[in-house]
């Protein structure tokens, strides 16, 4: 369970029944017109407001069009959206119906991830339920001309699958290498058809939203990221678990509440994301500051930073797809250089050479995955350059 | 295999490219029964599944090659795939993969001679608060150590010996 106190938005009480009955009263407009007011932006990790990717699907031609529910949660130091699927399954899957609704779709898929097979069965439990309160398939809550299903679709093992037009290659049977963009999957997705990919933590808190209000879900937060956001926190600290809290909270803050306060870094947004300093506690989690999909990760004061890097960039370097080259080699060429540094063998001059090639990769390569993995590598070698060369002199 | 064996699992495949009208939207649901029942892809496999979806076997195999939970070698009765990302390791993964390499006296990557266990390396596992995570099949355990692992690996293989069927030794 959650180790919040507190129970803000999505962790709120909710009858999800009733909630979903009478926001399927509403005009699809006027739904997505709640969801735009509220400013919530995609949970996933990119951050595109939910609303606009719905006004665009809506907005779409096409008789068939598809909503998908992207459980791949694979980014290292993230498991909230587990916890969802385990315990929130039922606001989830009404969370897609109004998806659905909104944008004219009458399936939907949930893409799981292979590593949550587990979890399946009591998903599969769920949606039967819904069914059988007909809140899931024909004449949903008496809608003559609505009807909406949800089938499981299961993954098996790629994280690039969580990207979501890789996610859509491996759905439609093929190897899960992203697509060039545009078409954006709202026009061109699934089988062709107009998609919406959303993160679970999104479809949740769309539930919330639409029964509680755009303005009560704006109360939390800033005004670029509104609302709160679950977090998933672990590493060196006290109490690791998820964590739901208002978006624009301090890194300081959060580590006073997870218990993480003699920590030397903080790594936001996994692997993917940025390796944050004790220097720089007071920037704050937000979409305008240092964004992530929810993944927190603690280094204590004796966590050797450099093998935090490694760990990392072999993350990168198994989970590329190989389809361009900036991504496969650079990858590896930035592994071999930790490599170097922790034999103590590597020339500065090389290791700016390094950082050049990272900066070439996160304008060339073709998706997030090959553009992101030299983030860690960069704001770990500038932040942590004289422990690294002091640990690894080889003339002592 | 046995031809009887093969012939049991192409009528299997070509049921279920039906049930998906032979769309290629059915493949990989295809290949994840493949794996599950016969705990790999073989290359006879392969054909049947290009044939029953009217593709070419190196398209299959494509698709094979790229996926973890997919392969053309055969696996262990049960996979044993600990986590190796960073809160896991943090949380002391490396003492864990020592200890089950040496209860299953086999490294990373290889199989039993007797075709029950698989060990393996997985990337996160959704479980970093509760480290070391490993998964066991679909089975999920947490909180990992060395002494508590040689215990996890007796379970399966006790569990296993309960009710071996002919023909399931490879
Ligand atoms: C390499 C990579 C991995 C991703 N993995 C996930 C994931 O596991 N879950 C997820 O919701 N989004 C993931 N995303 C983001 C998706 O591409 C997509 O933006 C998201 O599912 C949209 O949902 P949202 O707007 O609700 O956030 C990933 C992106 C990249 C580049
Ligand atoms: S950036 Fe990496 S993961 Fe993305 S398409 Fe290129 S090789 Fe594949
Ligand atoms: S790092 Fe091991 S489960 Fe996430």
């Amino acid at each position: 369970m959650s180790k919040t106190d507190k129970k803000l938005v999505i962790f709120s009480d909710i009858d999800v029944e009733k909630a979903l009955k009478s926001a399927l009263q509403k005009s699809r407009p006027d739904l997505i017109n709640e969801v735009r007011d509220s400013g919530l932006k995609g949970r996933g990790g990119a951050g595109f407001p939910t609303a606009v990717k719905w006004n665009l699907a809506a907005a779409a031609q096409g008789d068939r069009k598809f909503v998908i529910c992207n459980a791949d949660e694979g980014e290292p130091g993230t498991f909230k959206d587990r916890l969802l699927l385990t315990d929130y399954a039922d606001q989830l899957v009404a969370g897609m119906v109004l998806a659905g609704y909104a944008v004219g779709a009458k399936e939907g898929i949930i893409y799981l991830r292979a590593e949550y097979a587990y979890i399946r069965k009591d998903l599969e439990a769920t949606l039967e339920k819904m069914r059988g309160k007909k809140l899931l398939g024909k004449k949903i809550a008496g809608k003559d001309n609505f009807e909406f299903d949800v089938h499981i679709h299961m993954g098996s093992g790629a994280y690039i699958c969580g990207e979501e037009t890789a996610l859509i290659e491996s759905l439609e049977g093929h190897r899960g290498e992203p697509r060039n963009r545009p078409p954006f999957p709202v026009t061109v997705g699934y089988l062709g058809c107009p998609t919406s990919v959303n993160n679970v933590e999104t479809f949740i808190t769309v539930l919330h939203i639409v029964e509680k209000g755009a303005k009560w879900f704006k109360s939390y937060g800033t005004e670029k990221s509104t609302g709160t956001k679950l977090f998933s926190v672990s590493g060196d600290c006290d109490k690791p678990g998820v964590y739901e809290l208002p978006m624009g909270i301090s890194i300081k803050k959060l580590l006073e509440t997870v218990g993480g306060e003699d920590a030397k870094a903080v790594q936001v947004g996994g692997a993917s994301g940025t390796c944050v300093p004790r220097k720089d506690f007071d920037r704050v989690i937000a979409y305008e500051d240092v964004s992530t999909g929810g993944s927190i990760i603690v280094f204590g004061p004796f966590r050797d930073m450099l093998e935090v890097a490694v760990n990392f960039m072999e993350f990168f370097c198994d989970e590329s797809c190989g389809q361009c080259t900036p991504c496969r080699l650079g990858t590896e060429t930035l592994l071999e250089g930790l490599d170097m540094l922790d034999e103590g063998k590597c020339s500065l001059k090389y290791l700016r050479e390094l950082c050049s090639l990272g900066e070439t990769m996160q304008v060339s390569s073709k998706c997030g995955l090959g553009q992101s993995a030299p983030n860690a590598f960069l704001s770990i070698v500038e932040n942590f350059k004289s422990e690294i060369f002091d640990s690894r002199c080889t003339c002592r | 295999m046995l031809a009887s064996e093969r012939d049991q699992l192409k009528a299997e495949i070509f049921k279920m490219a039906k049930k998906h009208d032979q769309h290629r939207s059915g493949l990989i649901p295809v290949l994840q029964h493949v794996q599950n029942v016969s705990r790999h892809i073989s290359p006879e496999a392969m054909q049947d599944i290009a044939e029953a979806f009217k593709i070419h076997p190196v398209e299959v195999q494509g698709v094979v090659s790229f996926y973890s939970f997919l392969s053309t070698e055969k696996k262990g009765k049960f996979i044993v795939r600990l986590c190796r990302t960073i809160s896991c390791d943090m949380a002391g993964k490396e003492a864990v993969a020592n200890q089950l390499e040496n209860e299953l006296g086999i490294e990373f990557g290889e199989t039993t001679d007797d075709g029950m266990f698989t060990l393996e390396f997985t990337n996160c596992l959704g479980m970093c608060d509760q480290g070391p995570a490993m998964l066991v099949n679909e089975d999920i355990h947490t909180k990992v150590t060395p002494e508590t692992v040689a215990d996890i690996i007796d379970n399966y293989r006790n569990r296993f010996g309960a009710h071996v069927t002919q023909g399931e030794h490879a």
